[in-house]
């Protein structure tokens, strides 16, 4: 499953560098929720997928509850989904800390079927859509040079520039940052200097949620919404990977890498190759590079 | 070390023979016995829908012990299952289809399948630990299933592969208890290679290299050699499953071997308990028995018209929530939970922990 990008054009190899940024930008805005959780806590959140899905079934549910105005209820959906990272970490994954990495990994995908089990329960498994329970619609324009892209696709990319310049002023002049980036270094001397461990890695779910959440929303905004989104979740991992788990800046240099070999391999080769390109590059990284990009080599050695 | 479970007295071996024997005591051999008294009845007094169910405990036993084998013994972590079980229905369904191969052709093409997918799967783990290595197995799944539904698509079963029952001396395999019987007969052959294997020296060089790769290595233990095994070993089980699993369903789909399936037979083993076989068997039944258990439950409650169309995300819930019990409350497993049982009754009327000794 992808995204739907813009197919017909004037202007074809322009077409595909936007498809390439607009990917990008998606597997780089869900890529850096599972960097986030795992620099600090050293959890890989293999229900990052489906926290993502849930930011986008809130704002049906915020949709309905504020009316007519859609900035209220999209604001709402996203401090929902913060609050919803933070309550997954106090109430099941501070239990999880100092666990083996299986028994992590599996709290995750347990817990990511558990959220899509309810998601349906909830909702079915229909396809929705959240833009028109907002109210707005999805004009696509021309670019210059005759290439197209929707008006929320071109939101996301803004939006994945924006988060990742906020999370690069966080990590690098606020103090929560600093203590979020001392505690993925070394816990026990970061607690040791009376940083709040627990209150950390509670700020990194959050945080982390609501980056996903807010690729999520713009994604359900662009094309809709079924309970198949999580997949593109998983499809952004790989990005993650390749450039390095423990980088912020890799997940969006690894997002464009993926997004470049899936648009072009769809549009070349075969277009049934979506679902598996970000895996085939996950595995040419991992013979190659295994920490990845901009990761550090250390890494392989500390799971 | 293969090593009795608890007893009350001591029990000691005058030779060798009776040192290596699998039954050593008038009780195992008995309650073997009664056992399979009981398996061997069972399709006679089941129900048609009973009787299958007992067909897929066993089909996911053969899977859940290989696997137990890999990551419970051995370490490795894998999240690829369900690839391999797909790669060897694949086979089967490949080979029926195309050139009309009978069950003795097909089922070791799939183990051989099995094996270089399994050499395959285990590369990455001579260089990749943990996490890492659960992912590029996550990665070979996905590609596995591409393959799968790409030979689906280009070959025009788009909606899947037909596979004809196999027949054995001009006699069609299609009766339930016939498929019971056999079945039941691969699940028992899959235990008895696993416990072999373990009380041998792979397994002990697994539960090594499981326990610290260094100290194991400087023991003599070729480290990739041996990780290796465990992953070939494992795959070619797992494919003959899959093999078996074609068969029985008769049908073969890529929708079958989703993600979901790899999670459910990694739920097996940490539901049934890691680092022990019996895990593995009471891990499969509960997986496959739990999901009819919630649909019977559901159908105990009022407004079941209201929730008919919603039972398959009960069951998505409930999974979800079981596993996640388990994880946090009884990383042992349900072999923990027996394993208290029995204590108990062991130790009765005392409340002393077992002796240090005695199996956890």
């Amino acid at each position: 499953m992808t995204p739907d990008l813009q197919l017909v054009s004037d202007n074809f190899s322009l077409q595909l560098a936007v498809n390439i940024v607009v990917l990008g930008s998606i597997y780089a805005l869900i890529a850096c929720g599972y960097v986030l959780i795992y620099r600090v806590s050293r959890v890989l959140n293999l229900a990052h997928g489906e926290l993502m899905m849930l930011g986008a079934y809130l704002v049906l549910a915020t949709a309905s509850m504020f009316n007519g105005h859609p900035a209220i209820a999209l604001a709402a959906a996203i401090l929902l989904s913060l609050l919803a990272g933070g309550l997954v970490y106090i109430s099941l994954m501070r239990k999880m800390t100092g666990e083996m990495v299986l028994a992590a990994i599996l709290t995750t995908v347990a817990l990511g079927i558990l959220i899509r089990g309810v998601i349906v329960l909830i909702w079915s498994a229909q396809q929705q859509y959240p833009a028109q329970a907002l109210g707005v619609v999805n004009p696509s324009f021309a670019l210059f040079g005759g290439a197209r892209i929707s008006f929320w696709s071109a939101v996301l990319v803004a939006t994945t520039i924006a988060v990742y310049s906020a999370l690069f002023v966080f990590f690098y002049f606020g103090r929560w940052g600093m203590r979020m980036r001392a505690a993925g270094q070394n816990p026990l001397l970061a607690a040791q200097r009376g940083i709040n461990l627990h209150g950390v890695y509670a700020l990194a779910w959050s945080l982390s949620t609501l980056t996903g959440a807010l690729a999520g929303i713009l994604m359900a905004l662009d094309s809709g919404l079924t309970s198949s989104m999580p997949v593109i979740g998983l499809k952004a991992f790989p990005a993650a990977l390749v450039g390095g788990l423990d980088s912020v800046a890799g997940a969006l240099a690894g997002a464009l890498i993926v997004a470049g070999a899936e648009v072009l391999l769809i549009y070349y080769v075969d277009p049934l190759l979506s679902d598996v390109v970000p895996f085939l590059v996950l595995i040419a990284m991992l013979v190659v590079r295994p920490w990845g990009l901009f990761g550090t080599r250390e890494e392989l050695d500390r799971v | 070390m293969f090593r009795p479970p608890p007893r009350a007295s001591g029990y000691l071996s005058t030779g060798y023979a009776e040192d290596l024997a699998l039954l050593r005591t008038r009780t195992e051999r008995v309650s073997l016995a009664v056992f399979l008294i009981l398996l061997t009845s069972f399709p006679f007094l089941a129900s048609t829908f009973a009787l299958d169910l007992a067909c897929q405990v066993f089909l996911a036993s053969i899977g859940a012990l290989s696997l137990m084998l890999l990551t419970g013994y051995a370490g490795q972590i894998s999240l690829g299952h369900a690839g391999l079980i797909a790669a060897g229905a694949f086979t089967t369904g490949i080979l029926a289809r195309e050139i009309s191969a009978p069950f003795w052709l097909t089922l070791p093409v799939s183990a051989l399948t099995g094996i270089v997918l399994g050499f395959i799967f285990g590369l990455p783990s001579l260089r990749l630990r943990g996490l890492y290595l659960a992912v590029s197995t996550l990665a070979l799944h996905f590609i596995v299933i591409y393959l799968g539904g790409e030979y689906e698509t280009k070959r025009g079963f788009s909606t899947g592969i037909v596979v004809d029952p196999p027949s054995f001396a001009g006699v069609k395999l299609t009766d339930g208890r016939a498929w019971y019987f056999v079945l039941l007969v691969a699940a028992a052959v899959s235990l008895l290679i696993c416990i072999n294997l373990l009380r041998s020296r792979s397994g002990r060089a697994w539960r090594a290299l499981h326990g610290r790769e260094t100290v194991a290595e400087a023991f003599g233990i070729s480290i990739a050699r041996y990780k290796l095994l465990a992953f070939v070993i494992s795959s070619s089980m797992t494919s003959v499953a899959g093999c078996l699993f074609a068969y029985y369903r008769g049908f073969v789909s890529i929708e079958a071997f989703d993600l979901f399936l790899s999670i459910q037979y990694v739920a097996m083993i940490i539901i049934g308990g890691m680092g022990s076989l019996l895990g593995a068997l009471l891990g499969a039944v509960f997986v496959i028995v739990f999901p009819y258990l919630i649909e019977a439950f559901l159908r105990l409650l009022p407004n079941v018209q209201k929730l008919a169309g919603d039972i398959f995300a009960v069951n998505y819930a409930a999974f979800g929530v079981v596993m996640i019990l388990f994880l946090i409350l009884e990383p042992l497993g349900l072999v923990g939970i027996w394993r208290r049982i029995q204590n108990y009754f062991l130790l009765w009327p005392f409340k002393y922990k077992p002796l240090a000794g005695a199996r956890k």
